[in-house]
């Protein structure tokens, strides 16, 4: 085979992976919008909220240790234990929990039936007030993460695709997880919307406010668990960005990269933010890879926006988004 | 007819009306300077077909609005089942056995005709968010018990053609049914019809007719409904509400409303000079 082929190829295989966590960043999107019809700006700064907060509580860190150690004049930073991951992760959980309770209590549930702009400021500012949390709670330092997945190029990958092409591919071992994190997370999300109970409540909300509320759905319920949902999938996301490239403030803009995503699959599709994800992933890698050289590179910060922007002149409800029909 | 005023009576057709149900004491409701709703008291009894009637802006729905709980008036008391009930959300009276339907059909268009209909079981369904997601086995207990209340009112309704039909897909009428079906699905207390004919045609409307009938008949349902086309109701009817311009101006049986002279310049419209 061609070099030039199984460089194509590779490329291709590492565009998925980083397809597959555009896919979790626009999930949580699409989850509160279809829900809500929040769009919801600090998706990205969750992840980061979660990220930290996994590893402060995986390190033993004492939350608002700066200002404690300010205000009482006292020198605390570590409660000088480790939590195990997969505990932390639950705790992690049940903070995001509360945080979408709060997020529900305080502000959402003020703005009931106000116009989606005012939703969507609320949401701007959520995510400044989170950054800010999140930097006084646990400091602004980058944090390195490490809940135990397996780093590095995969071998077995590497050695069966030497013997085969004389090339061997290089395959990061996290990437190869946080897919299969991610198929295992989609999988069960749509498990639970198509097969339980308040999967049903949670669709028949997406479709109708006013009927769900007729057939005894609490909309507040509903939105509380919505947001404990996308706190939930900002958690993994923040996980795996976290351990790729460490827990830093930069992580809250991956966002920005969700929102090409959303333009390609439709802002109400699940199935449209994994394919989107997927098709943004591949396309910013392989269009560096044959295009890039010749244009002196640097096409992966600007790839994914001008296909969002191609895409909302030709079809702007997305691949699969729900066709806006005006009557007349 | 016997006296009504004081709870049991015996329709003309022979029914056994039970005790009251519903209560509506001097409900006022206002929108900003607007009166909706003017110092109006009626009541509803178990087993009755209750309409309450009146040209278009009298008021009726914002009055449906005032039972099913989206709209809480300044004034009066709602008493239900012999209490008198606080201010609540519309699905907290879901909860309470108060089933309903929309004028301009509220049902989801994503969902197909027989998960909607099971939307109308979720006050029925008892097991929790972990029961839900962890325990197979009584979740699904849960399911097929209320499947086979959903698939007798599919079978009711005869919708079963279209059971598995993504609602969004359905003509006019038949979407009509299945909001119908959906709030039969609650076997609620109380079933509340807003404009349940509006916008069919003559046979759609028979069919309607028959299924509410029906409806009250087989399962004993008390219903409240809401119409402007006089005659539909007159057939329907066990006592009817008639409103214009957020007043009551007649309450009684389809022949006392008929010939009182109010109503009938309401409707007909009187000169003013």
């Amino acid at each position: 085979m061609p070099d030039q082929l199984l460089f194509a190829m590779e490329v291709t295989l590492n565009g998925l992976m980083a397809g597959v966590l555009y896919a979790l960043v626009a999930l949580g999107f699409v989850l509160i919008f279809k829900a809500s019809g929040i769009f919801n700006y600090a998706q990205g700064v969750m992840a980061l909220f979660a990220a930290l907060t996994l590893v402060g509580i995986m390190d033993g860190q004492v939350p608002f240790a700066h200002l404690i150690n300010a205000v009482f004049g006292t020198d605390i930073h570590h409660f000088g234990w480790h939590v195990p991951a997969l505990l932390a992760i639950f705790l992690t959980m049940v903070v995001m929990v509360a945080l979408a309770w709060a997020v529900q209590r305080f502000i959402f549930r003020h703005l009931v039936n106000q116009e989606p702009i005012l939703l969507f400021m609320a949401t701007i500012g959520l995510a400044f007030v989170m950054e800010g949390v999140g930097d006084i709670m646990w400091g602004a330092d980058i944090k390195k993460l490490d809940v135990g997945l397996p780093q590095g190029i995969n071998e077995w990958i590497d050695i069966t695709t030497f013997e085969a092409f004389g090339y061997g591919f290089f395959i990061d071992n996290l990437d190869i997880s946080a897919t299969i994190v991610a198929i295992i997370l989609v999988a069960a999300l749509i498990a639970f919307s198509q097969y339980t109970k308040q999967g049903r409540a949670l669709r028949a909300v997406a479709d109708d406010h006013q009927a769900a509320l007729s057939v005894g759905i609490s909309l507040n319920f509903i939105w509380i668990l919505v947001w404990s949902i996308a706190g939930f999938v900002a958690l993994v996301a923040g996980i795996m960005w976290g351990a790729k490239s460490g827990v830093q403030f930069s992580l809250s803009l991956i966002a920005l990269k969700a929102l090409p995503v959303l333009m390609l699959g439709g802002f109400t599709s699940i199935p449209g933010a994994i394919i989107g994800g997927l098709i943004i992933g591949v396309g910013e890698k392989l269009f560096e890879f044959l295009i890039g050289p010749m244009v002196g590179g640097a096409t992966e910060n600007w790839f994914a926006y001008v296909l969002a922007l191609l895409f909302l002149v030709f079809r702007p409800q997305g691949l699969f988004g729900e066709k806006i029909i005006e009557r007349v | 007819m016997n006296d009504m005023s004081g709870g049991n009576y015996v329709t003309s057709d022979g029914r056994q009306i039970g005790d009251t149900l519903m209560e509506m004491k001097n409900i006022t409701l206002r929108f900003g300077g607007v009166v909706a709703i003017k110092d109006i008291s009626f009541d509803i009894h178990e087993g009755e077909i209750r309409a309450i009637i009146g040209p278009n802006g009298a008021g009726k729905s914002s009055m449906l609005n005032v039972i099913s709980g989206f709209y809480h008036p300044q004034e009066g008391e709602v008493w239900f089942r012999g209490s008198k009930r606080p201010a609540m959300k519309p699905y907290q009276v879901a909860e309470q056995g108060i089933a309903r339907t929309f004028q301009n059909i509220a049902l989801f268009n994503g969902m197909s005709v027989l998960d909607n209909v099971m939307t109308g079981r979720l006050t029925h369904m008892k097991t929790g968010l972990f029961a839900q997601s962890f325990w197979k086995g009584k979740a699904e207990r849960e399911e097929v018990e209320n499947r086979e209340v959903v698939e007798k009112i599919i079978d009711f309704l005869e919708i079963q053609a279209i059971r598995k039909t993504p609602v969004g897909r359905l003509p006019y009428g038949l979407k009509k049914r299945v909001e119908l079906a959906r709030a039969l699905a609650a076997e609620p207390k109380l079933l509340l019809l807003d404009e349940p004919m509006a916008g069919m045609n003559v046979e759609e409307k028979e069919d309607m007719s028959r299924f509410i009938l029906d409806v009250n008949d087989e399962f004993g349902t008390t219903i409240a409904l809401i119409e402007h086309d006089m005659g539909v109701v007159m057939d329907l009817s066990d006592r009817v509400v008639v409103m214009d311009y957020g007043r009551k101006i007649g309450d009684g049986t389809p022949d006392e409303v008929r010939n009182n002279q109010e109503v009938i310049d309401a409707y007909l419209g009187v000169s003013h000079d």
